[in-house]
């Protein structure tokens, strides 16, 4: 440790202004930031100070991410195998998925780092964290068959359209990953939904045995097919196909439980939307003019992407609502749009990425009125007593 | 008359070129957006458009500006959007007479062209103050300006999205879909075309950078 803190001691003036390469300068700050933590402390005006910085709140959604990442890579392998008929181990599976998603990964971070790295040098700031988590959430919401070059071009239009154009991370008003995949979802919509595109290998016609089908629980729910639907454990287990990551309610828990322990992720936003999304199931329910109106309100919560947008995708500070009422209603309404979209619009199965996007955009408008209603409750407080 | 400027003084020129860059009608004024959404998808329409555009323009401009001194104030917008409607009308049935595939195309955006608030900008804001020469000159460049964004946005889109120049697949030519290429979806709906506008207001504002509000 010692000798690598030399090392980039030594090699600093390089970098600095007038150094060889003044031009790399963001990057190497970088990189040493990445290895050391730095310590230089703001001047001016009183801060609060805590050793959760925006590195350690990055690599903590990483983490809670994780274990819907590995599941998702047995999955990956599990499906495959069940589709050609191949008993296979767990370890087969997983080995299977790994090497499948992994360069999935690597694209997203390769390219959303090299964006984020070109662009703090071209405008002279620090290379910021932020595409850290995203870059890592792009591969849990894609299908696993995507092709590798429509991977890099959203990952390319989220980070620069979505992100840079608005001033980098903190400032962008869509969630940069979730504007990935609307990309991905409205350019290439013959590899992002239907009934081939989730298993590896059937998109390209590999063989199949016979009665097998590759559709999701919310294709079938929007065909009408509700018998094809897969118990209530499997959906909760996951062991079915869909995006890599998003299938497992139970890893996505493991990520919640970790998320709200550490005060990261916001337990307001994840259970106001649980909650919107029973209540538009439930009012459903009361009405049920059709078959998809009548399934339980709390199969909603286990079906497609909902519990992995609710504690992933909705929760993410820059874009979610910032104030604490606010969070209420935004999760809510969050929750209430996307089970009305899923089940109004056959067109688009996946309501939950519409859902939240839109309302990232209606975030700062519900975080205004929050604001001023607390300004006016507090100036009539003033009034009475004066 | 001795003091009668050239035709073509550096003045005149200026009312040809301003329009196509600090001055752009879409990119700078934001006007005509609408039009730029509906009919970019292809570059034909997009094409057949401009010329549209310019034509009734440059023509309602010289007519405005020649009864600039009889419209009496008060009813100057009613006598403009007059102007305005006959010479769309006839565009409109010249086009349906000779390139009736494009005016399917472009259906009821060619009647639009009467709302393009483009149209009515020059007229209230040049032609009711200046002579019918210097008014046909404004038209041409406003009208100009217009198509060359509309023209950069529909080659985009009809590239991208349909793989297509002009209708000629030249992706499919060149082989690219063979490699996996595939055509983008996204490019065909109307948010991409306002993405792509944007880029070119980010594009132009980072080259000349006066044209950049103050926040």
């Amino acid at each position: 440790m010692k000798s690598l803190r030399k090392f980039v001691d030594k090699i600093k003036p390089h970098f600095s202004k007038g150094g060889k390469f003044a031009m790399l300068h963001s990057t190497f700050e970088a990189f040493e930031s990445f290895l050391f933590v730095p310590n230089e402390v703001t001047t001016k005006g009183s801060h609060i100070r805590d050793a959760l910085d925006m590195k350690r709140t990055m690599i903590i959604v990483v983490a809670a991410a994780v274990p819907a990442l590995l599941f998702g890579m047995w999955n990956t392998g599990y499906q495959h195998n069940l589709s050609i008929g191949m008993e296979a181990t767990i370890w087969e599976n997983f080995v299977f998925g790994f090497l499948k998603v992994l360069p999935i990964i690597v694209v997203s971070y390769v390219v959303g780092l090299g964006i984020e790295f070109a662009v703090a040098q071209i405008r002279g700031h620090e290379v910021n964290e932020g595409f850290l988590v995203s870059g890592f959430l792009i591969p849990l919401v894609v299908p696993v068959d995507v092709p590798l070059w429509m991977v890099a071009t959203a990952t390319a239009f989220a980070v620069i359209i979505g992100k840079e154009v608005f001033g980098g991370t903190g400032m962008n008003i869509l969630n940069p990953a979730l504007t990935a995949r609307a990309f991905l979802f409205f350019a290439y919509p013959a590899w992002m939904s239907g009934d081939t595109v989730w298993i590896q290998g059937l998109k390209n016609g590999e063989g199949i045995i016979d009665g097998f089908s590759g559709a999701t629980p919310l294709a079938n729910a929007a065909a009408g097919l509700f018998d094809n639907l897969p118990s209530t454990w499997e959906m909760f287990l996951g062991n079915i196909p869909g995006s890599v990551g998003e299938t497992s309610v139970i890893a996505i828990l493991i990520g919640a439980v970790i998320l709200v322990a550490t005060g990261i992720g916001s337990w307001k936003i994840m259970f106001s939307m649980v909650a919107g999304g029973l209540a538009m199931g439930l009012i459903f329910n009361a009405f049920a003019v059709n078959p998809y109106m009548e399934i339980p309100a709390w199969q909603h919560l286990i079906m497609g992407g909902f519990a992995f947008g609710a504690v992933f995708m909705a929760t993410d500070p820059v874009t979610a609502a910032q104030t604490e009422y606010g969070k209420w209603i935004y999760g809510f309404l969050t929750g209430l749009l996307a089970v009305l979209i899923r089940v109004i619009n056959p067109a688009y199965p996946e309501g939950v990425m519409l859902a939240i996007l839109l309302m990232n955009v209606f975030a700062p408008l519900i975080d205004h009125y929050v604001i001023e209603a607390n300004i006016k409750k507090r100036r009539r407080r003033v009034r009475v007593e004066s | 008359m001795s003091d009668k400027e050239p035709l073509f003084s550096s003045k005149n020129l200026k009312l040809l070129t301003n329009p196509l860059n600090v001055e752009n009608p879409i990119t700078v004024q934001v006007l005509g957006i609408c039009s730029a959404l509906a009919i970019t998808v292809k570059l034909e329409p997009a094409v057949v458009m401009a010329i549209s555009v310019m034509v009734v323009l440059a023509v309602s401009n010289v007519v405005i500006s020649a009864l600039r001194k009889l419209i009496p104030p008060r009813i100057r917008i009613i006598v403009q959007l007059t102007v305005i409607a006959t010479m769309v009308i006839l565009v409109d049935q010249i086009l349906k007479a000779f390139a009736y595939d494009v005016s399917k195309q472009l259906s009821v955006f060619v009647g639009l062209i009467i709302t393009n608030c483009i149209i009515m900008g020059r007229l209230e804001a040049f032609a009711m103050s200046n002579s019918p020469w210097t008014a046909f000159l404004d038209g041409i460049g406003n009208s100009v300006g217009y198509g060359v964004i509309l023209i950069i946005v529909g080659f985009f889109r009809e590239l991208l999205g349909s793989g297509e120049i002009f209708g000629y697949p030249i992706f499919e030519k060149i082989g690219i879909y063979n490699i996996g290429y595939e055509n983008n979806g996204f490019m065909i709906l109307p948010p991409m075309a306002l993405i792509i506008i944007g880029i070119i207001i980010w594009v132009q504002r980072s080259r000349n950078k006066e044209l950049i509000e103050e926040s």
